[in-house]
């Protein structure tokens, strides 16, 4: 039986990845290693700190996801020390304690992203997949395209098959991060946490008018849709 | 078993500290004083011989050694006479009224170095006469006296004494002497008395402090600590123990009215949760069925997840977490992005959002807690607006007035008219019968009201005519 919904497995996943877990909780473990392997990875897993921190060091991990609370040894601490060998391999920090001073704590220690327990199995793969490909980044490009959108960054211009569209620029840095990301899903909350620097859940689904209201900008009397909606995960900026 | 405890005291302690540093300062000034008026003595005995032998050099030079030893005479027997001796060359005594002195006093011309003893003319034989038994020898080294005196070579080798008795000095010493005994007694005797006393009502107090806490560690949180209104710092201690005391017995009512309401409010939506997980076994089997009831599952624990972080920041909030998490904070840029994330959502469901919003308010305080109160307050202000009249309008204007900067959300819709319903709604869990058929978990306003208490700051509902106003008034203390 599959763990991911259909609508999901719609879209092509990027390259397969090599994931850690280094998780105590057996069946929280195992169904991660279930979820991850159908969405195409290779996971292997940790029951404690002493030994994912071996694993880690001496596996060459695309990606790692770390409890805090591990036995022998604390998530925070196998960060930091694989940090303190060089090892920049990205870290997804799971955790229970969903504080902003928690977060902060565990961000300090050597973590790229922090997802707070119990979480849906979407977003965290949303977030692993986004972390991996951090590594080999478009930042250093100014020009992102996607199919016949193209978004410049110094000139703050959006074109679509050469066709100016005039966008705010909150609606700007919603295209820049969707386009960032283009061919992988990106969750309501990621685009909150991103986009406004907001790590609460507001009471209405807002990003979600933001998201039509984009959509209409960039889809609107042009051919093909290009932003989707992936059912019970996020969106993903794709061409057609 | 009383007194050993009596002595550990600091009242003890302290008294006997003081005691010795009086004690000292008392015999050191005592010795002074003493030093000083001997000395000043000693210079008076020496102005008045000066004054006798300038008398004598007179009567020498007017009538020569006749006229000398006459006045000599006339003056040694004066009653309190001062010592005069007249001798040859070779010491031995030809008048005056010394019968003997120290052997070796008259070999040194000028002012005898120290005391010496000396024997006046008549003592020997007055003290012989009176005593009945002839006890010579005692009587005699009992009638010697301490002097001090003048020894002159006159011209024709003859020698003169001069000399004044010291038995007014030595007197004086020895009632000095004894006063100083006196007074260190009494010191000593008043220091125990101040101890006993003292001490014995501060061990008393402590005891009495140690008791109630004992009573409050037992379990009576509502105790407090005896504050016996003299104002000293016993009740100064006593009184801050009592504030800590208070925000304790506050703080436990808080973790029980959260644990109550965990306990009340999320049972409920458990027990939904799970009557609809049997409702889908015992139903017709089927993928659709499954699947309607799963989503709904998904759905409610995602509500469940959100209600419980709600309370949990709430209590953590009240508690007054981690202050250091503060910094400055461009309210006027958190309210226009609050704004902004709210204005396509006002905009779809036909409510006109208005800002008024100044720029550069600068507070101290916590950028993420301040942005998900507002949102809370202007979601609210939205939703409760949307579809009540014709021109639905929510306006979000911050200003500064007074010592306070305030933010208030306005909008036209129903308000709470009835002010009870306006103080119960920003109680935890409280949704009023109008709100019942919104989405919503009760803890918005709540939440809110928890961030401005955490930023010293106050929560008001206010009415409006029509609507309802939220005001949220940030203390302006800490500006930068």
């Amino acid at each position: 039986m599959s763990i991911l919904p259909a609508e999901f497995r719609e879209f092509a996943y990027g390259d397969p990845m090599k994931i850690l877990v280094i998780e105590d909780d057996r069946e929280a473990a195992d169904y991660l290693q279930r979820a991850l392997s159908e969405a195409g990875h290779t996971v292997h897993v940790a029951g404690d700190g002493d030994s994912g921190f071996t694993l880690a060091d001496t596996g060459d991990y695309d990606v790692m996801v770390v409890d805090r609370m591990l036995p022998r040894r604390d998530g925070l601490s196998v960060i930091a020390g694989l940090r303190s060998r060089g090892n920049s391999t990205p870290v997804l920090i799971l955790s229970a304690l969903g504080e902003v001073d928690d977060r902060v704590t565990g961000l300090r220690a050597g973590g790229d992203d922090y997802l707070t327990k119990p979480y849906a199995f979407t977003e965290l793969l949303a977030r692993v997949e986004v972390l991996c490909r951090r590594a080999n980044i478009k930042d250093a490009e100014t020009v992102y395209k996607v199919g016949d959108l193209e978004l410049d960054r110094l000139s703050h211009t959006v074109r679509r098959a050469s066709r100016e569209i005039v966008l705010q620029p909150r609606e700007f840095k919603l295209l820049e991060y969707l386009m960032r990301h283009a061919g992988q899903v990106v969750t309501r909350t990621m685009l909150l946490e991103n986009v406004w620097d907001y790590h609460f859940d507001p009471q209405t689904n807002v990003i979600d008018v933001h998201i039509s209201r984009l959509r209409s900008k960039i889809e609107k009397g042009f051919d093909s849709p290009i932003l989707h909606t992936v059912r019970g995960a996020g969106y993903m900026l794709k061409a057609a | 078993m009383r007194l050993p405890a009596s002595f550990r005291t600091t009242a003890a302690r302290l008294s006997a500290l003081y005691l010795l540093l009086f004690g000292l300062c008392a015999v050191a000034l005592v010795f002074y004083m003493t030093a000083l008026s001997a000395r000043m003595l000693a210079s008076q005995t020496q102005d008045t011989i000066n004054e006798e032998v300038v008398g004598l050099a007179n009567a020498y030079q007017r009538g020569g050694l006749p006229l000398l030893v006459r006045t000599v005479e006339r003056r040694s027997r004066q009653p309190g006479a001062n010592l005069y001796l007249i001798a040859d060359a070779n010491g031995r005594i030809l008048s005056g009224n010394v019968e003997s002195l120290e052997p070796g006093v008259l070999d040194v011309e000028g002012w005898t170095e120290r005391p010496f003893s000396y024997q006046r003319f008549g003592e020997g034989e007055r003290r012989a006469r009176s005593a009945a038994v002839p006890e010579a020898p005692a009587a005699e080294s009992e009638v010697r006296h301490a002097a001090i005196a003048l020894v002159l070579r006159m011209p024709n080798q003859m020698i003169m004494l001069v000399g004044r008795d010291l038995g007014e000095p030595e007197r004086f010493r020895v009632i000095v002497r004894r006063s100083l005994m006196a007074a260190l007694g009494i010191m000593g005797l008043g220091a125990l008395l101040i101890w006993f006393f003292v001490g014995r009502r501060a061990l008393k107090r402590i005891d009495n402090v140690s008791e109630a806490s004992r009573r409050i560690m037992g379990g009576d949180l509502s105790g407090r600590l005896p504050v016996t209104g003299a104002g000293d710092e016993f009740d100064r201690l006593s009184e801050n123990l009592n504030v800590m005391l208070g925000r304790i017995a506050e703080l436990n009512e808080g973790l029980k009215q959260v644990s109550d309401n965990i306990a009340h409010d999320l049972k409920t939506p458990l027990t939904r949760l799970r009557n609809r997980a049997e409702a889908a076994l015992g139903g017709a089997p089927g993928d659709k069925g499954y699947r309607e009831a799963l989503e709904a599952t998904i759905a409610e624990s995602d509500q469940l997840i959100r209600t419980f972080n709600a309370i949990l920041m709430i209590s953590r909030l009240e508690a007054g977490y981690s202050a250091e998490q503060t910094a400055p904070v461009d309210l006027s840029e958190v309210v226009r992005d609050v704004v902004e994330l709210y204005e396509p959502v006002a905009e779809e469901t036909e409510v006109a959002l208005a800002a008024d919003v100044p720029a550069g308010m600068t507070i101290e305080g916590n950028r993420e807690l301040i942005a998900q109160a507002v949102s809370n307050i202007v979601d609210n202000a939205i939703k409760y607006t949307a579809g009540t009249n014709a021109a639905p309008r929510v306006t979000v204007a911050l200003e500064k007035r007074g010592g306070e900067i305030v933010l208030a959300v306005s909008d036209n819709g129903p308000g709470i008219p009835e002010e009870a319903d306006r103080k119960r709604a920003t109680e935890r869990f409280v949704r009023l019968e109008q709100s019942r058929s919104q989405p919503g978990s009760g803890l918005g306003l709540s939440l809110a009201k928890a961030v401005m208490k955490f930023h010293g700051g106050r929560l008001d509902l206010e009415p409006r005519d029509p609507g309802l106003s939220v005001i949220m008034s940030f203390p302006v203390g800490k500006e930068t």
